[in-house]
């Protein structure tokens, strides 16, 4: 095993997480807002969507070096390696010469051909991979394709009802009635937690992604890109880079946003004029101008210590943590902003002002009495960056300053794709990989984070 | 009034001292005038006269702050600091790496900037209020329903795609118009139609949902209430009176994005390779060209610090509420 940087503050970020949903259960008032989000089917629905993302992420966050036995050459013993590369090693290694399009058996540009009788010929070549176990890819791609993802759709489905009677079971046993009557409620919607939406959606997610599993062992479902890499493995491990700048951005806003706003609203006076004039200093600097000047600023320091960064992985590493910290520094203001005007209005309510009367500690007035009450201003904010930020990773990646060229990211994907709509044919696959899996984690989290909004904006009513 | 401008205009020079000792922070002290040396020439082969050269040739062989060979004044205009840093105060921005004028530059590409970001401001503006509009006066049907849903997903497609779509559909498969390009005069009507068109329909989503809660909050008001109440029908009241309250948090967005539309898109200028000073900069950053970084973040901020300046001015001049202390 071994930890990068980023893996390491991604666990602590998971860990952080749910210490907060073990504190949140066991206190009333702050479940309430939660279960409003809970009854939410559109929330819920998303929310099935980002575990999804959030396991591929966590499988593709846990590296280690192979064992000299498992890859035979001593190649690999300096590359770390994720539980995910190693679960999709198929898909890694199977490369390809160059373009091919989905599903296909010949490659994407002809060649001179030698056949049997030594004579060449113009003509496409059949792909190294994909499709190899056909001996007449003609006539027999359809219906290979068709048994194939049928196959996977059943074991997708089998996947599908096993959880569901585990889930089932286990909700009928924590409410004391029997696994069918519980059956019987969910299927008939009547459920609290709209899980027959939530059972739909994971029933349509296992399915897609085992048809498309199993059908990636024979093929390359969303074809290979220039160097002839396998655009579903990539767009997989994309999932990792976009959650990464989602969620490690907080690691720096978070504490910025919530030391100086909530200090500047209640201390106020000079204080309060500090930390104004550094957030309206740093916000009037345009966002993608400082990043640039910034990310330009890091490559510099990376060349000057050119050895303490021995691997590519830990350089891209490096690169990927440094520009979410980046992001952080250039987005906390908003945040702050909002707590310290909330800090205001809460320092001069009554049981503050009792509090402060009777003697309360200020630092124990500022963590019990204002941090709790502003927090759910912490948590609409999170909520509703995380997708602006997996959007920014594009057009960062696009500008040359986002994550380390050599990083699977959806903005590289897009970025090394664009330009070959001008080809003939186009090539078109990587784009739409990159367009799908990004939607559907952007959809969702949107559609999450409003949820989110509406349940702990006390402006809005019920 | 006269006395408000000038105190809001002293509260921006803080701001812009601020910007000033940030970029130099990170350019001149973060990072020294030698690594720069080193980034262009290559890391590992460079001779200590080459860097030296290249230091004197822009200019960075001075000292920091202090410079003790000078005299008198010439001790502190000699520098480093005076020379970079405080010349940008009077926009006086030295030269690029390849010994170009950078304020000549500027000068000359904020115009594309501003042709491609001033018509898509106005139509998406009209676009997008128009569209938010027809929301609220469906609201509570499924209309608003499928309505707010579509711009959820519209927000959630990157603006890249829009773009890349955007050229291949107009530009390759309907051939309407030219993928990029930029063309001097009239002719450039031809290549400003698809970026100001894309980049309007990329920005629906999140508009179109900004727009309709400025509406919703101002419909839910007692003014609003009344005016119905005495028997207005629905578009007299939206129109007249929604509308026109809602249009003071809109102007004051609008006006506050002013001068920013100078410094235009970085993705829609080099997607569309419009010589203005977005593709100016992504060139720049490409080139690692740090003078002119250098320049456009600050430039960058302080139209940004202008465009506040506006708002406030505005807001006292739309709301006669706003009183000026």
């Amino acid at each position: 095993m071994i930890f990068f940087w980023t893996d390491t503050l991604f666990f602590m970020l998971l860990l952080m997480l749910a210490a907060t949903i073990i504190r949140t259960r066991r206190k009333e008032h702050l479940r309430r807002p939660w279960r409003k989000v809970a009854r939410s089917k559109s929330a819920m629905v998303s929310l099935t969507v980002l575990i999804f993302y959030f396991g591929f992420a966590v499988l593709d966050s846990v590296h280690f070096h192979p064992s000299e036995g498992q890859s035979g050459a001593g190649k690999f013993k300096t590359e770390a390696m994720s539980l995910l590369d190693w679960w999709a090693s198929p898909l890694r290694q199977r490369v390809e010469k160059t373009y091919s399009a989905p599903f296909a058996t010949i490659g994407y540009a002809r060649e001179a051909i030698r056949d049997t009788n030594g004579v060449s010929r113009w003509a496409y070549p059949r792909l190294q991979y994909g499709g190899i176990h056909l001996t007449d890819p003609e006539n027999g791609k359809t219906r290979d394709i068709l048994q194939t993802g049928l196959k996977g759709l059943l074991h997708g489905f089998l996947a599908w009802l096993g959880l569901v009677v585990l889930l089932i079971s286990y909700r009928a046993r924590l409410a004391g009635m029997s696994i069918q009557q519980c059956g019987v409620e969910i299927t008939q919607g009547r459920t609290e937690i709209p899980w027959r939406a939530m059972f739909i959606t994971l029933l349509l997610i296992l399915l897609v992604s085992f048809g498309l599993g199993e059908l990636s062992l024979k093929y390359h479902v969303f074809g290979t890109d220039k160097v002839g890499e396998d655009v579903f493995f990539q767009s997989l491990k994309s999932i990792r880079t976009g959650l990464l700048i989602g969620t490690l951005t907080t690691f720096i806003t978070l504490p910025l946003a919530l030391v100086l706003g909530i200090m500047a609203g209640y201390f106020r006076g000079w204080v309060d004029d500090i930390i104004q004039y550094l957030y309206t200093t740093l916000n009037s600097i345009p966002g993608v101008l400082l990043i640039a000047a910034s990310m330009l600023l890091m490559q510099a320091y990376m060349a000057r210590h050119e050895d303490e960064f021995a691997s590519l992985a830990l350089r891209a590493d490096f690169r990927l943590l440094f520009l979410c910290m980046i992001l952080g520094l250039t987005s906390w203001t908003g945040l702050c902003r909002l707590l310290r005007a909330e800090t205001l209005k809460l320092r001069e309510m009554e049981y503050v002002q009792a509090a402060r009367a009777l003697g309360v500690h200020q630092g124990n007035i500022l963590f019990h009495h204002i941090l709790p009450n502003v927090f759910h201003l912490v948590l609409i904010s999170v909520a509703l960056d995380f997708s602006s930020l997996v959007l920014a990773e594009a057009v960062l990646s696009y500008v040359n300053i986002g994550v380390d060229p050599t990083t699977e990211s959806w903005g590289n994907m897009i970025n090394s794709a664009r330009l070959e709509m001008a080809r003939e044919p186009v090539v078109w696959w990587s784009l739409s990989a990159a367009f799908v899996f990004m939607f559907a984690l952007v959809l969702s989290a949107n559609l999450f984070a409003d949820a989110v909004r509406d349940a702990f904006d006390p402006r809005r009513v019920e | 009034m006269i006395q408000y401008l000038i105190r809001r205009i002293l509260y921006a020079v803080p701001l812009l001292v601020g910007v000033n000792i940030i970029t130099f922070v990170l350019f001149f002290v973060v990072n020294s005038p030698d690594d720069m040396a080193r980034m262009h020439l290559g890391q590992k082969r460079v001779t200590t006269e080459a860097i030296a050269k290249w230091k004197h040739e822009r200019g960075y062989d001075l000292p920091m702050f202090k410079n003790d060979k000078a005299e008198g004044i010439n001790q502190f205009t000699e520098t480093i600091f005076y020379q970079k840093s405080v010349g940008l105060f009077l926009f006086r921005f030295g030269r690029a790496d390849n010994g170009e004028d950078i304020g000549a530059d500027i000068s000359q590409r904020m115009w594309p900037s501003l042709a491609i970001a001033a018509p898509t401001l106005l139509v998406g503006l009209l676009v997008h209020v128009s569209l938010a509009l027809m929301l609220v006066f469906f609201r509570m049907t499924y209309l608003e329903f499928w309505g707010v849903a579509l711009c959820v997903a519209l927000m959630s497609i990157s603006s890249m795609f829009y773009i890349i779509g955007g050229q291949f559909l107009m530009g390759k498969l309907l051939q309407l118009t030219p993928i990029s390009g930029y063309d001097l005069g009239l002719n450039a009507l031809k290549f400003l139609a698809l970026p100001v068109i894309i980049s309007v329909i990329a920005g629906i989503g999140s508009g179109v949902r900004w727009y309709r809660t400025l509406f919703l909050e101002e419909v839910e008001k007692d003014y609003v209430r009344t005016a119905r109440a005495k028997g207005l029908s629905e578009t007299t009241v939206l129109f007249t009176h929604v509308l026109k309250n809602a249009m003071i948090p809109i102007l004051t967005g609008v006006v506050v994005v002013l001068p920013m539309l100078f410094i235009g898109s970085l993705i829609t200028e080099s997607f569309f390779s419009i010589p203005g000073l977005g593709s100016y900069t992504i060139d720049a950053i490409n080139k690692q060209d740090f003078a002119i970084v250098r320049a456009m973040v600050f430039l960058g901020s302080a139209l940004y610090i202008l465009g506040l300046l506006l708002t406030d001015i505005s807001y006292t001049l739309v709301d006669p509420r706003v009183r000026l202390n």
